[in-house]
């Protein structure tokens, strides 16, 4: 990971490598493209990224332009009827013929997707590596998760019973406990109310800049963006111009 | 490899059945061609021809009666009554085998049965139980009646699972609001639609109606009976010179059958061609509301005799002493019921290990089927749907008897592992059509996110499909336990009458056995299926109580 001493001053620890490199920290899309498979359409054109850790870069599009597609791909999850081509990279390692479960690549849909038949623990046990061993041990692993959001004494709920910003926290816990290297986001806020918005928002955010993680979101509403925003309807121009950002890496 | 399995002992039975039909018998020397001597001794047996007569008029006049008044029925409950309370108050019918309605059906008809009794002698005069043929009639009238009770529950089932997936409120707003009345709406705008949804389904009723034996053995026309029961005892007559006409008769079975339903789909693009023309002409007139009802209280008549019926055999089993004309027994005994090692325990083990074992390797094999589509990302094919369905949709002289003989020559002997590989043919087909839906449904988003979170295909399978999947998998089990239940010739067949189960126990003993025994072993044999649909309906909502998302909705 990042090991630029703790500063006060962002711009240091922002510089970053532009041209390319497999030593590249952080999560690297190299030239990728995405096909329908029977029409041959090419949905967007070939698209470079550079993601440092502890920053998102926005990908801004309308419905329908293959955002949600790419992420899939990038996550190992992309069905059939498309082709992709390119790489995707993390922390220097070319992931893109690994199967999704050996990615360490996070994803958060726009509905929580928590597993109706596990309780909010069985939840983040699902998703907390086994490296934490003994029952106790992981259960206390899992209380602290759930502490750190607000979410005391939610344990052994049915994730049925949570409100739709309780989901999305736990959601993100879950996510987060399994260790992930990079992040991809899929209008995660879009469910919520307004104020809830706002507050998961600052949340999920706040999180990922804390653990450094290289973060990718994908939205037609550009209010989400925290960071750079890239526009997938434009011709991909240079890798450089999504970098950095107001949320530095420690 | 599943589909050779499938595929090869169907192909081997109805070859050999064919081929003994053209002179090759088993057993004997063979003739050095082609042998027209089966066919001229199936010719030749006193009253073929209106056995085939019979198959045809009673074959058709259910799958016809059974199709319409299903349809009119859905027509006039559609959400007016809550779709999950019909299914619920049919599950007794869906669950119990033909051969136990048939049974309830005798008890309830006969003319020393519970109908009779009720009106003796104040109504009929009758003092001694009259010598009418009410079941077992030369029309075939009982057992039309009685395939009634079986297939209307089964086709309001698959029609109101249908019509679930089509958009039939706004359709019918639409057409009432251009004047068409509630039913010639429903005909001409919501069954047309229906009806592709369900063909396979009718056609499966259409090839079990045509070729049934076990209820046709209780309620049907005995002198001559229809031809699939005549073939079954000549197979099983100890005269081996009745091999030849039970072979062509099979063959000539399989002919009826398939000719039928090649019929069946012209006749479906006449029917759609002439509703066509009826709809062009725009006529409003005629409401066509009253036949509705009146198919309406047909289906509630024939619902509620088959329900009746199972109540009549829940009175014979305990009965002790039941004279005619009274009305109710006037004897109860358990003493039956604790005879377990003289009467039932034998039949009710078979059937519950026979049930037991089919199920899970159906199971088994169904979800490997649906595991293997999905991991290959292989649309289900036309072809591979129609061959799964394939011992449905033929009949089961054709190719079971002929299955045995190619058995007996490979060295496997009947007994219980022949039955349950021949029960398995007919449980696969129902437990792979009831997981399809669900399976093909299950939020595919759930098993991107465990992959994300680390967990592998073996892990995502475990830990996170399964238990979803719990419900239906229930389903489908219980589905194929009745189906198993309820088998009969395939346990008569492979089993040679050494794995007597309580289907073959219970038609056996209903040619003239002790009414109050036939009457026990008919309840169990209705009660085991019922008893797998209740945990598969009850299982779910008790694991899953603290589960809202899953606790709910219909099995």
């Amino acid at each position: 990971m990042n090991h630029a001493p703790p500063s006060t001053d962002p711009a240091p620890a922002a510089t970053l490598p532009t041209e390319a490199g497999d030593n590249r920290a952080g999560l690297v899309l190299e030239a990728v493209a995405l096909r329908l498979r029977p029409t041959g359409k090419i949905l967007f054109p070939p698209l470079s990224l550079q993601i440092a850790p502890g920053t998102t870069t926005t990908l801004l599009g309308p419905s329908g332009c293959g955002k949600s597609s790419l992420l899939r791909w990038m996550g190992g999850h992309l069905e059939d009827d498309f082709a992709a081509t390119g790489r995707v990279l993390v922390n220097g390692s070319d992931r893109t013929d690994w199967p999704a479960e050996k990615r360490r690549i996070g994803m958060l849909f726009q509905d929580a997707g928590l597993f109706p038949h596990l309780s909010v623990a069985g939840n983040l046990a699902f998703g907390l590596q086994p490296g934490v061993r003994g029952r106790r041990q992981r259960r206390r692993v899992v209380e602290e998760a759930l502490a750190s959001a607000g979410l005391e004494g939610f344990a052994d709920r049915d994730p049925a019973t949570l409100s739709g910003g309780q989901q999305a926290r736990v959601a993100l816990l879950r996510t987060l406990l399994a260790e992930p290297e990079a992040l991809l986001l899929d209008e995660p806020f879009a469910a919520l109310d307004p104020e809830r918005r706002a507050q998961i928002r600052s949340f999920v955010f706040a999180r990922i800049e804390e653990r450094g993680i290289p973060t990718l979101l994908v939205t037609h509403d550009a209010r989400d963006a925290p960071g750079p925003v890239r526009h997938l309807d434009q011709p991909g121009g240079p890798a450089g111009n999504a970098r950095g950002g107001p949320h530095p890496p420690r | 490899m599943l589909a050779g399995g499938f595929l090869l002992p169907l192909l081997a039975g109805l070859g050999a059945t064919l081929g003994a039909a053209a002179g090759y018998l088993p057993g004997r020397p063979l003739p050095e061609t082609p042998s027209l001597q089966p066919l001229r001794s199936l010719l030749a047996e006193p009253g073929f021809l209106r056995a085939v007569g019979q198959t045809l008029g009673t074959g058709l006049a259910s799958t016809v009666l059974a199709l319409v008044l299903a349809a009119s029925f859905c027509g006039l409950v559609h959400q007016r009554l809550p779709t999950r309370l019909a299914g619920r108050s049919l599950a007794p019918l869906l669950a119990a085998p033909h051969s136990a309605l048939a049974i309830g059906l005798a008890f309830l008809l006969a003319p020393w049965g519970w109908i009779a009794r009720w009106l003796s002698p104040w109504a009929t005069g009758w003092e001694f139980p009259p010598d009418l043929p009410l079941v077992q009639d030369p029309l075939g009238i009982a057992l039309v009646l009685g395939l009634l009770t079986k297939e209307v529950p089964f086709l309001l089932l698959v029609l109101l699972a249908a019509l679930a997936q089509l958009p039939v409120q706004e359709d019918l707003q639409r057409a009432r609001a251009l004047g068409y009345s509630r039913a010639k709406a429903w005909v001409g705008v919501v069954l047309p639609r229906a009806y592709p949804l369900v063909r396979l389904p009718v056609l499966f009723v259409l090839a079990f109606s045509l070729s049934v034996v076990d209820m046709a053995l209780v309620l049907g026309p005995t002198q001559p009976p229809t031809l699939a029961v005549a073939v079954t005892r000549w197979f099983l007559a100890p005269d081996p010179a009745f091999l030849g006409p039970a072979f062509a008769g099979a063959a000539l079975q399989l002919a009826i059958v398939l000719a039928v339903m090649g019929g069946w789909l012209l006749g479906e693009r006449a029917v759609a061609a002439m509703g066509r023309a009826w709809l062009a002409r725009g006529s409003r007139g005629g409401a066509g509301d009253p036949w509705l009802a009146a198919a309406g209280l047909a289906t509630t008549v024939v619902l509620l005799l088959g329900l009746l019926a199972l109540v009549a055999l829940g009175f014979w089993a305990f009965a002790e002493r039941w004279p005619f004309p009274a009305a109710w027994p006037t004897e109860f005994s358990l003493a039956r019921w604790t005879n377990l090692a003289g009467g039932w325990g034998e039949a009710f083990g078979n059937s519950l290990a026979l049930g037991a074992a089919t199920t899970a390797a159906s199971l088994l094999l169904a979800m490997l089927w649906l595991e293997g589509e999905e991991r290959g990302h292989l649309p289900r094919a036309r072809w591979a749907t129609v061959l799964v369905a394939l011992p449905l949709l033929l009949p089961q002289v054709a190719f079971l008897y002929g299955l045995q003989v190619v058995l007996l020559r490979a060295g496997v002997g009947p007994g219980f592992l022949a039955v349950a590989w021949a029960q398995a043919l007919f449980v696969l087909p129902y437990t792979l059509i009831v997981l399809s839906p669900p399976w093909k449904a299950l939020d595919p988003r759930l098993l991107a996110v465990a992959a994300s979170l680390g967990a592998g295909p073996n892990r995502r399978w475990l830990t996170v499909k399964l238990p979803l999947l719990l419900r239906p998998l229930l389903t489908a089990g219980a589905v194929g336990f009745a189906v198993s239940v309820a088998l009969y010739l395939p346990t008569l067949f492979l089993g040679a009458g050494r794995v007597p189960t309580l289907t073959t126990e219970a038609v056996t003993l209903a040619s003239g056995g002790d009414r109050r025994l036939v009457g026990l072993f008919a309840l169990l044999q209705a009660l085991l299926p019922l008893v797998a649909y209740l945990l598969a309906l009850l299982l779910p909502r008790w694991i899953w109580r603290h589960r809202r998302a899953l606790a709910g909705g219909s099995a």
